[in-house]
């Protein structure tokens, strides 16, 4: 128990094998991306890649990366206020970020169309829609997270590495599909809901973080103190709502009925 | 000085638009006001309130969640009325009178004297808190009506007078 934040502090490089792994995996998302980006650039035929999705990308996975490995993530094992910082940055703005990034279309245009076309297949599938559809998502990502606090399954978490790397992962993906699914794209949508509805479950499901956010404050996890749970909820509340904001402010922007039309923030969602 | 651009026949729908944008602004203004004066600058307001029900929790939750999303959205639509030349100030100022009156109105009556989720202030005598909190609410509200119905009647009088041409 003493180690560890021993560890932290003697600085970046003290990873575990998992960690290293886990560096040299998001290293290969970001070089794949890249790569994909610069062979659309220099194809000529098509529209190139906008550089900023590149950013958008690779600022996506150091967010997560800082999430999951490194002092972060150390301190968050023991420290119910650094886990939660930790899930703002892998829950909550990672997967903005990686939304925006729109790889999926990347993918769709890069790949040889015997491949592409099997993908914009499933993509359109009804299962897609069902996985896709704003309540599922919602489901998906704010139940998980009452599962996860309102359960053993934190403190579980904590004393199993297995446990611990699938929750994260869990987070991270749920996150990707609730950004997707309210934001209605960048990237292709066939499923695509009413903004109205987008918009309706994007607030309720706000209004689930939060109020999980306020109920952590006076009845922590199991095995949280309440001054890291006092710490915790309101880095929650608080670090949360600039993104929840920026997630608003998309989906007015691509919202023709309030009279948004070609606003700067509208090629930044891609659309 | 805006409203002179506007061309008389859409004043109608136009003066539809401004008032919605007007009201979810308002809404966001006294959630703001709430957040940022009554929990950060005053400490009245706490983040949990021990006097809080469940279903406090969550009317709470959900007014703070659509709070947000009213302020985002009243700036897209006034950004998207202004850019059609379109935005009425005194139409959005009613709207925005209205919608902030009726929301710090509901706050003092239902929220904090019959449903009795929180308090203005503890600890201390509230009845001068509670008189004040709703006079100006009730102001709010009177100002913003009056202004929607002579804004309503100057838009029904120029698209009146626009179809006569």
């Amino acid at each position: 128990m003493d180690a560890a934040p021993q560890a932290a502090t003697a600085g970046v490089l003290a990873l575990s094998t998992g960690e290293w792994a886990l560096v040299v995996a998001l290293l290969a998302a970001v070089c794949a991306y890249a790569a994909a980006a610069v062979h659309l650039r220099r194809g000529g035929t098509a529209a190139p890649w906008p550089r900023r999705r590149t950013a958008l990308w690779t600022c996506g996975w150091l967010c997560a990366g800082a999430a999951l490995a490194g002092p972060l993530a150390d301190r968050a094992h023991h420290d119910f206020a650094w886990h939660m910082a930790g899930h703002v940055l892998l829950g909550m703005l990672a997967p903005l970020l990686l939304v925006l990034a729109a790889p999926v279309t990347l993918m769709l245009r890069t790949l040889p169309v015997r491949w592409a076309r099997p993908l914009g297949r499933v993509l359109a599938s009804a299962p897609m829609g069902v996985l896709t559809h704003p309540v599922t998502a919602a489901v998906l990502d704010i139940g998980g997270l009452w599962v996860l606090y309102r359960t053993g399954l934190y403190a579980a978490m904590q004393a199993d590495a297995l446990l611990h790397a699938a929750v994260h992962a869990h987070v991270l993906a749920a996150g990707y599909l609730f950004a997707f699914a309210v934001l209605g794209g960048p990237d292709p949508a066939p499923h695509r809901c009413a903004p109205a509805l987008r918009a309706a479950v994007l607030v309720a499901a706000l209004a689930g973080h939060n109020v999980l956010a306020k109920t952590l404050y006076t009845a922590p996890p199991e095995g949280v103190s309440s001054a890291q749970a006092h710490t915790g909820s309101q880095l929650m509340y608080y670090a949360g709502a600039p993104v929840e904001i920026a997630l608003i402010a998309l989906l007015c922007a691509s919202w023709p009925a309030l009279g948004a039309g070609r606003t700067p923030l509208v090629r930044a969602a891609g659309r | 000085m805006a409203r002179t651009r506007v061309p008389t026949g859409e004043r109608r729908a136009g003066h539809g638009r401004n008032l919605t944008a007007g009201v979810l602004l308002g809404l966001g203004t006294v959630a703001f006001i709430d957040e940022a004066v009554f929990h950060q600058l005053l400490h009245w307001h706490h983040f949990y309130d021990r006097a809080s029900t469940e279903v406090g929790l969550v009317s709470d939750g959900l007014f703070h969640a659509f709070s947000w999303f009213a302020t985002v959205a009243a700036l897209f639509m006034a950004a998207g009325l202004h850019r059609e030349r379109a935005l009425w100030p005194a139409a959005f100022a009613a709207g925005w009178l209205t919608g902030a009156g009726f929301f710090q109105l509901y706050d003092g009556i239902v929220q904090h004297k019959l449903l009795r989720l929180h308090q203005i202030r503890y600890d201390v005598e509230i009845l001068p808190y509670d008189v004040v909190w709703n006079v100006i609410a009730a102001v709010l509200l009177v100002a913003g009506i009056a202004l929607w119905a002579a804004t309503r009647r100057r838009a029904a009088r120029t698209s009146d007078a626009s179809a006569a041409t």
